[in-house]
């Protein structure tokens, strides 16, 4: 049964991490697409330059965590919510503004969004230096072995606690994200102008204060997304490389526009990836006894090796554009 | 697109603009050859008339189609990976062993399984409901698929450990450009094909996704590509510098380029003022109404996308060649997709002078800005040091550099706000 | 003083004039209905009235303050409320959601207004937690009316409110006009069926080419056997 503790471990642990961080990345694409229609190519950069503020204070307040229990580098993630919020906004103000302004095509904006993303991997680097950096600087990561309650089960679940906050802060950003787009006068005033930003500006709707405040959730959840992955493994610089695909794939596979689809994408595109690069081998491997002799199992049998971990946002990305452009759940601007 | 301008010859005016660019462009480039040496200067022009194709491969996608591909470097690997096929000399370790035929069958494996996926998915013409035929093609999918990789690993791990890689083919360097050309030619079609009908948002996302894609694979196979090993030398198309020297040598694969270059710009001029360049640009004007008069606007727009790829994909292999060293690391989505990027819309998108005057002038300054890039941080240190007493920063040339991403970032967005038409715009009337 | 004037008003699209000075004036209770033949400049004038068109010459007055050019967020706290023609629903948002946009100006108004509205369409009140996207052509007009009424508006311009609608519906669209008007809010609305519509106007504008032809009452206007010759067919 110990290879079911591995399949937990590589799959279900690995794979609702990386759905957790692919969906609250693409919420804030599909946020920023559904108010101002186009892909927002700096998404991941915010999201590592959120993770980057983070390291930045843990570096300035290395024992802060300890006062209060938790890593310093948590600790002064609201910090980094709010800076990265306000440089969303900034970033807004100083360049897709002025564009929108003068009324470009949204593919302008696309590539104006690659020159800021260019622009914030600059000035990481410039900042956080260009090599891998551990987020945990005065304390130990926590890792918690959890036993299953079996005979047979010798080896532990292992979680560790950079993952047990991102799970609670991702159900925190879910239900929050929520209550605001159902509940708030925000939240309702942001779903009319994704509808009809004609008809909400009618409506005395002010679509300014709308745009900024959707920068700011997006730049928030950014931040969050980026401090946790970057908590989880390492902070890097060139984390961007690795999560724009994703994103955008989930986002599309959850329907353009639509928050709750980005999520469910993020997590179908996190699955598919752990499951594409997991070797099945150690799950075939007990029943190797009830195979016929001359069907002997190679030692690896993952669908794709890690190195190639990228294919498998494109080809979901590919599959649903074939199939479903709309995405899985009905999104409402495509064309 | 009103016919009182077309009946009548647009008035032949002298190009001032295009003369004083050129002029200024030209005395910079002197000052490169006065400062740096000729052997240098005339790679950096090799390397900018490579730069140039590519530029004007991008430019008939976005500034004739309003097509936006951000994976420029993809198109490039393609067609790098093509030049050194090609043009490497043939590696007997691989073919004397039984290994090619072991490929081959693996490969016919493959293919086999492909035909019988295909088959599958056409079982409900047999009377198979269809919700069923949809599992029974993905089950064998699946299978078929574990089955051959698992094959094809073994027999590529087996190459890598005998052999090393399987080598080239011992043909002329063109041919591996040409080619390049027709591979890059075609992974666009597959991705136009996809996304060409929908919002112009997915064709940028897709392109940019499918450059990761040929880097990963390029990278990682190192039975086909020695990876991270890298390979060299490649052969030139032109005598080597060993025969007669950099300056003379370079100066011969200079002029390659530059007939390249000419023969492109020429076929491109004509097209574009044939009825074919037309239809294009009403379609990009005005996409309804083009429809509306009955052309087919995702062919054309297919054509235009497939054409640009064809381009970057010989650039890429020209300027693979040239650096005569085949390395899949070397494909950077900064040099290779976004200085492109930066040439054609400060060149002036759509208009083909302007992007060859925007490819050099561009890369003249991208390969000029390191050492003064460095020089600015060594001055900005000493003065920090000097007057604050700031501790110099550790890996202060890895980090001088990134200022050039973040020119390189800013220049496009400020072009796209204040110069959206580039230096030289597109000379077309247009209306309402 | 009028409630809406309109002077010499210059419109159009970019560098295209479509109105070459309009001239209009409606009281504080009265129906206006601006009628003509098709690209005579009638929403055009419309939307200009609502700030979302350039106006380059001329001016507009609400109650006698210059309101040409104010954004359109700007003239609903002024107490205008505008139905354009199409996509003039939240299609995501429940009918309860939309109504509620409506007066996301005055959130303080929500309650009591959503009980008028409900009061005066009641098919919505049943509806009110449907999308509006999933409404009928009817049932979505009467969501749009809804919806610019909740800001308690002193003004209200549609834009062919009965465009494409049953002849059923547009009787009842016509009798919901009137009943909205009687509340006192004064009714500036371009329509096709131009008959029904003077019928119903206390002020009639026939347009043709981007200027005013003829500008009198709605009984006047049906009366006039030229108006009724070039316009009314007949």
């Amino acid at each position: 049964m110990n290879e079911l503790v591995f399949f937990i471990n590589n799959v279900v642990v690995a794979g609702s991490v990386t759905g957790s961080i692919y969906a609250i990345g693409a919420v804030g694409v599909t946020l920023v697409f559904s108010i101002m229609r186009f892909a927002h190519f700096a998404h991941a950069d915010m999201m590592t330059f959120g993770a980057s503020m983070v390291l930045l204070l843990t570096l300035a307040f290395p024992g802060a965590g300890s006062a209060v229990g938790l890593p310093t580098a948590v600790v002064m993630l609201p910090l980094a919510i709010v800076l990265t919020a306000a440089l969303a906004v900034g970033i807004d103000h100083a360049f897709y503004k002025p564009l929108r302004a003068h009324g470009v095509k949204p593919i302008v904006m696309v590539i104006a969004s690659l020159g800021v993303a260019l622009m914030l991997q600059g000035v990481i680097r410039l900042f956080a230096g260009t090599g891998g950096r551990n987020l945990y600087i005065a304390e130990r990561k926590e890792i918690y072995r959890i036993d299953l309650p079996f005979e047979t089960v010798t080896r532990p679940v292992v979680v560790t606690e950079p993952q047990v906050i991102l799970f609670v802060l991702t159900i925190a950003a879910v239900v929050g994200l929520h209550l605001f787009l159902s509940r708030s006068r925000l939240g309702k005033a942001m779903r009319a102008m994704s509808d009809n930003p004609d008809l909400a500006q009618a409506s005395g709707i002010n679509t300014h204060t709308i745009v900024a405040v959707t920068w700011v959730i997006a730049g928030g959840l950014a931040a969050i997304a980026g401090t946790l992955l970057s908590l989880d493994v390492t902070f890097k610089p060139d984390l961007s490389f690795f999560l724009l695909l994703p994103i955008f794939a989930a986002a599309i596979v959850g329907g353009v526009g639509h928050p709750f689809g980005a999520i469910a994408g993020g997590f179908v595109v996190g699955f598919a990836e752990t499951l594409a690069v997991f070797n099945w081998t150690v799950l075939l491997r007990p029943l190797q006894q009830h195979f016929p002799e001359w069907l002997e199992l190679p030692r690896s049998l993952a669908f794709v090796g890690t190195e190639y971990k990228i294919v498998v946002p494109f080809f979901i990305l590919v599959a649903i554009l074939v199939w479903r452009p709309t995405g899985l759940f009905k999104g409402k601007v495509i064309t | 697109m009103t016919d009182t301008t077309r009946s009548q010859p647009p008035v032949r005016r002298f190009p001032r603009r295009e003369v004083l660019l050129f002029a200024a462009l030209l005395v910079a480039v002197l000052g490169v050859y006065a400062v740096m040496g000729v052997a240098y200067s005339t790679r950096m022009l090799v390397e900018a008339a490579c730069y140039a194709i590519l530029a004007l491969g991008l430019t008939i996608q976005w500034g004739y189609a309003g097509q936006f591909n951000a994976g420029v470097m993809g198109f490039v690997a393609l067609g790098g990976f093509s030049a050194m096929f090609f043009s490497v000399p043939v590696n007997d370790a691989f073919w004397d062993s039984e290994l090619p035929g072991e490929l081959g069958l693996a490969l016919l494996y493959l293919l086999g399984a492909a035909l019988v996926v295909y088959g599958a998915t056409k079982l409900d013409r047999l009377g198979v409901p269809k919700r069923l035929r949809t599992v029974i093609a993905v089950a064998l999918a699946v299978v078929l698929y574990l089955m051959v990789i698992s094959v094809l690993r073994g027999v590529t791990d087996e190459i890598e450990s005998r052999a090393g890689f399987i080598g080239g083919l011992g043909l002329p360097a063109w041919t591996g450009w040409i080619v390049g050309g027709m591979l890059a030619g075609g992974i666009g079609y597959f991705i136009g094909h996809i996304c060409l009908g929908l919002r112009s948002d997915y064709l940028a996302i897709a392109t940019l996704g499918i450059a990761e894609i040929i880097k990963a694979f390029l990278k990682n196979s190192d039975w086909l590509t020695r990876g991270t090993a890298t390979v060299s030398p490649l052969p030139w198309p032109t005598p080597g510098a060993g025969d007669l020297g950099f300056v003379v040598s370079r100066s011969l694969y200079l002029s390659v380029t530059a007939v390249m270059i000419a023969a492109i710009f020429f076929l491109l001029h004509r097209a574009y003022h044939a009825p074919w360049g037309r239809m294009i640009r009403a379609i990009r004007d005005n996409e309804v109404s083009a429809a509306a008069m009955g052309k087919d606007i995702n062919r054309r727009r297919l054509e235009i996308f497939v054409l640009g790829c064809i381009l970057m994909g010989i650039g890429g292999a020209a300027l693979t060649s040239f650096n005569g060293i085949f390395d899949p690391q070397g494909f950077l989505p900064l040099n290779h997709t976004f200085l492109v990027l930066v040439m054609v819309i400060l060149g002036g998108p759509g208009n083909n002078l302007g992007t060859i005057f925007g490819a050099v002038a561009v890369y003249l300054i991208w390969i000029m800005s390191e050492p003064l890039a460095l020089l600015l941080m060594h001055l900005a240190v000493s003065f920090g040091e000097g007057v604050f007493g700031w501790e110099a920063p550790s890996h202060l040339e890895s980090r001088a550099l990134q200022a050039r991403v973040f020119v390189i970032g800013l220049l496009i967005t400020l072009v796209l706000r204040f110069a959206p038409k580039g230096m030289l715009p597109e000379k077309v009337k247009h209306h309402g | 003083m009028p409630l809406l004037e309109a002077r010499e008003v210059h419109c159009g699209y970019g560098a295209m004039n479509i109105l070459h000075g309009v001239d209009m004036a409606i009281e504080a209770d009265e129906i206006g209905v601006i009628v003509g033949p098709n690209g005579a400049g009638k929403s055009t004038m419309l939307k200009a009235v609502f700030g979302l068109l350039t106006v380059s010459q001329g001016e507009i007055r609400l109650r006698g303050e210059p309101i040409h050019n104010l954004a359109p967020n700007r003239l609903v706290q002024k107490g205008m409320g505008f139905i354009p023609q199409e996509h003039n629903v939240f299609p995501s948002l429940t009918v309860q959601e939309n109504l509620e946009m409506g007066a996301y100006l005055k959130p303080e108004n929500v309650k009591r207004m959503l009980t008028q509205v409900y009061e005066l369409f009641p098919p919505l009140q049943d509806k009110r937690h449907q999308p509006a996207g999933e409404l009928s052509g009817g049932q979505r007009q009467m969501v749009a009316m809804g919806r610019a009424l909740m800001a308690e508006p002193s003004l209200l311009l549609l834009d062919e409110p009965t465009a494409g609608l049953s002849p059923l519906y547009m009787n009842e669209i016509f009798e919901r006009v009137k009943t909205i008007n009687a509340a006192g809010v004064g009714i500036l609305m371009v329509e096709q069926n131009a008959k029904q519509a003077l019928a119903i106007a206390d002020k009639g504008f026939v347009l043709a080419a981007g200027q005013n032809r003829f500008t009198d009452t709605g009984a006047a206007l049906l009366a006039d056997p030229e108006v009724a010759r070039s316009f009314l067919g007949g």
